[in-house]
C-alpha cells in the first residue's frame, strides 16, 4: 500500500478523471437515453425506427469497438477528438442505449389509462410524456438506471486503453513501476471504484424508498 | 440420469420426462432433465473439439537426453521438477519473435526456445512444458505464488523486481528504440521528441522512461502496441517507442509502411532475465549454467536464428550476471 500512498497525487488525478468521465457521460447518457426512449414510444414511425436501430446497434456492440470507432475511425473521416472527449462520446453513446431501455421499461409499466386520460384532457404527446408518463416511469426505472450508471463507472476503465490516464490505466503504470507491490496497488484501485459505486447504490436505495412512499 | 452417456447428443428418440428438448427461454427449473441432456451434449462436443485441437503439432525434433533426477541434490527445485517430469513456464503469448501463441495455442519464439533449453537440461521434453500466459502485471505474483516455475517473458531485470523475485541470465539485452512511418525523417533519435506524439503501452517501462526523462514529448498510451501502430498510420502519433525487438516484429510484418529510426539504434538497456522464486539460488545457478552451456555450444545462437534472428542480426550473448 506504500507505493500507492507515495503516488497519491497521481491516484487523485486518475480518480478525478474517472469521476469526470462517469459524471459527464452519465448525465449526457441520461438525457440522450430519455430522448431515445421518448422516440421509441412516439407516434411517428421514423423516429421509432431510428431509436430502435440506434439502441439495438449500440447495446449489442462491445464497448471497446465503440471506443475504437471514435478514437481511430472518425479521425480518418476527418473528425479528430481529444482522447478524453472521444472517451466521453463513446461512453455516452454506449450507455444511452441501456438508459433508453431502462426508461422504456419504466414507461411500459405506467398504466395505459394514465396516458389515455392525459390525451382525453387534450394534452399533446410531448405534454403527456413530460407531465404524466415520464415522472411515473422514472420511479420504476430507478433501480435499473442505477445499475446502468454503476456499470458505466466501471466501463470508464476501457478509456484507460485509449490514452486516458484514469484509474485503471494508472494501476498499470503503478504496477509496472512498483512490481513488488502489485496486489496492494490493485486492491487500492478497486477501493477507489467502490468509493464511487457504493454511494451510487445507497442513492438508489434512498430514491427507491422515496418513490415507493410517493406511490 | 443413468441412461445418458457423456458425449451423447440427445435425439428425438431419447425418452425424457420433460418431453422433447425444447428450450422455452424462461424455465426456472435449472435441473430439468431436458436441459441437462442439452448441456452434457455440448460439453462433450466441446471437449472433443479441444482434444482434437491439442492433438497435432508436436515437433518430432525435440529429442531430450535422459537426465537422472538423482544427479540433482535431493529436495532441490531441479530434483523436484525432474521427478515430476514437467515444468510450468510463464511466457508472453502476444510478443512476436519472442513468445507468440499460434492458432493451436502453443507459443513460439526466442523466449520459448530458451525455456525449452532449460526444460531439456532437466530431462523434460518440450511437450511436457505447461505454458501459462503471463502479462507484465502478473509475472511477479505468478512466481511468488508458485503458479509458474519460471518466467521467460521479455522480462527486464531491475532492482525493483529483484526485491520480490530472482533472475537468472540475462539471456538477451534489448533496448528502447523508435519506429516511424516509412520515409519520415523528422525524428532521428530520442532528442527530437519535443512536442511529438510518442506512443507506447501504458504500464510499460519504455512509456515510463519517456514520461520521466523526456518531459517535452507528448506521451500517448494505449493498451496494445498494435493500437499505437494504428495511431501512427493515422497520423495521431508521430513515433512508436518500445524495446527494439518488439518494434522489429512490426517492421518485419509491414516493411512498406514502417521503419526503425536510425536503423533501430537503442537508447536504453533492457537485460531480459528468467524470473524464478526469490531465494532459490541453486535453481538460479543451474539455469545460469544451462545458459552458459548454450552460449558455448552454439545452441543459443541457433535458437536466436530460428526465431528473432529472422528479422534481427544475431548479437553476442550477454554476460551472465551471477549476483
Amino acid at each position: 500500500m506504500g507505493s500507492l500512498l507515495a503516488s497519491r497525487a497521481a491516484v487523485w488525478d486518475a480518480f478525478t478523471t474517472t469521476l469526470f468521465l462517469a459524471v459527464t457521460a452519465g448525465v449526457l447518457a441520461l438525457l440522450v437515453g430519455t430522448l431515445l426512449a421518448a422516440m421509441r414510444v412516439s407516434p411517428y414511425a421514423p423516429l421509432r425506427t431510428v431509436a430502435t436501430v440506434y439502441t439495438e446497434f449500440l447495446r449489442n456492440t462491445p464497448l471497446t469497438i465503440v471506443f475504437f470507432f471514435f478514437v481511430f475511425v472518425t479521425p480518418s473521416m476527418g473528425f479528430t477528438f481529444a482522447y478524453k472527449v472521444a472517451a466521453v462520446i463513446a461512453l455516452t453513446c454506449y450507455t444511452s442505449a441501456f438508459v433508453a431501455e431502462a426508461v422504456r421499461s419504466g414507461i411500459n409499466s405506467v398504466a395505459v389509462g394514465q396516458a389515455e386520460a392525459a390525451r382525453s384532457l387534450g394534452m399533446s404527446f410531448g405534454q403527456n410524456l413530460a407531465i404524466v408518463v415520464l415522472p411515473q416511469a422514472f420511479r420504476t426505472a430507478i433501480p435499473p438506471l442505477i445499475s446502468v450508471l454503476i456499470a458505466l463507472v466501471k466501463n470508464t476503465s476501457v478509456a484507460g486503453a485509449f490514452s486516458v490516464l484514469e484509474l485503471f490505466a494508472l494501476s498499470k503504470r503503478l504496477t509496472n513501476a512498483h512490481s513488488s507491490d502489485v496486489i496492494a496497488i490493485l486492491v487500492g484501485i478497486a477501493l477507489c471504484y467502490l468509493v464511487i459505486c457504493i454511494p451510487l447504490g445507497r442513492l438508489a436505495a434512498a430514491l427507491e424508498r422515496k418513490a415507493a412512499f410517493a406511490r | 440420469m443413468s441412461r445418458q452417456r457423456p458425449d451423447h447428443v440427445p435425439t428425438e428418440h431419447q425418452p425424457s420426462p420433460a418431453g422433447p428438448v425444447v428450450r422455452t427461454g424462461l424455465s426456472l427449473r435449472p435441473g430439468t432433465p431436458s436441459r441437462r441432456v442439452f448441456l452434457t451434449g455440448t460439453v462433450g462436443a466441446a471437449a472433443a473439439l479441444t482434444l482434437a485441437a491439442c492433438g497435432g503439432g508436436d515437433d518430432a525434433s525435440d529429442d531430450v537426453a535422459d537426465v537422472d533426477s538423482s544427479s540433482f541434490e535431493e529436495g532441490s527445485t531441479m530434483a523436484k521438477l525432474a521427478d515430476a517430469g514437467k515444468i510450468t513456464v510463464g511466457t508472453k503469448f502476444d510478443q512476436p519473435l519472442f513468445g507468440q501463441a499460434g492458432p493451436d495455442g502453443k507459443p513460439t519464439g526466442f523466449d520459448v526456445e530458451i525455456a525449452k533449453m532449460i526444460a531439456a537440461a532437466l530431462g523434460i521434453k518440450a511437450d511436457k512444458i505447461e505454458w501459462t500466459e503471463t502479462v507484465s502485471a502478473n509475472r511477479e505474483p505468478f512466481i511468488q505464488n508458485g503458479q509458474v516455475d519460471i518466467v521467460v517473458a521479455t522480462y527486464t531485470i531491475n532492482d525493483e523486481r529483484k526485491k520480490v523475485v530472482d533472475f537468472a541470465g540475462p539471456y538477451y539485452t534489448a533496448g528502447q528504440a523508435l519506429m516511424v512511418k516509412k520515409g519520415d525523417d523528422a525524428i532521428t533519435g530520442p532528442d527530437d521528441l519535443k512536442d511529438k506524439n510518442v506512443c507506447s503501452v501504458e504500464g510499460s517501462t519504455p512509456a515510463q522512461n519517456i514520461e520521466d526523462n523526456y518531459p517535452d514529448a507528448k506521451l500517448v498510451t494505449f493498451d496494445t502496441y498494435s493500437k499505437c501502430v494504428t495511431a501512427l498510420d493515422n497520423g495521431q502519433a508521430d513515433t512508436v517507442t518500445t524495446d527494439n525487438v518488439i518494434l522489429a516484429g512490426f517492421v518485419a510484418a509491414d516493411k512498406d509502411k514502417l521503419q526503425m529510426v536510425d536503423d533501430g539504434k537503442t537508447f536504453t538497456k533492457e537485460p531480459y532475465g528468467i524470473g524464478l522464486k526469490k531465494g532459490d539460488d541453486d535453481f538460479r545457478e543451474f539455469i545460469n549454467d544451462t545458459l552458459q552451456k548454450a552460449y558455448d555450444d552454439g545452441s543459443w545462437a541457433e535458437a536466436w536464428k530460428s526465431t528473432a534472428g529472422q528479422v534481427l542480426p544475431t548479437p553476442d550473448p550477454p554476460k551472465i550476471d551471477r549476483y
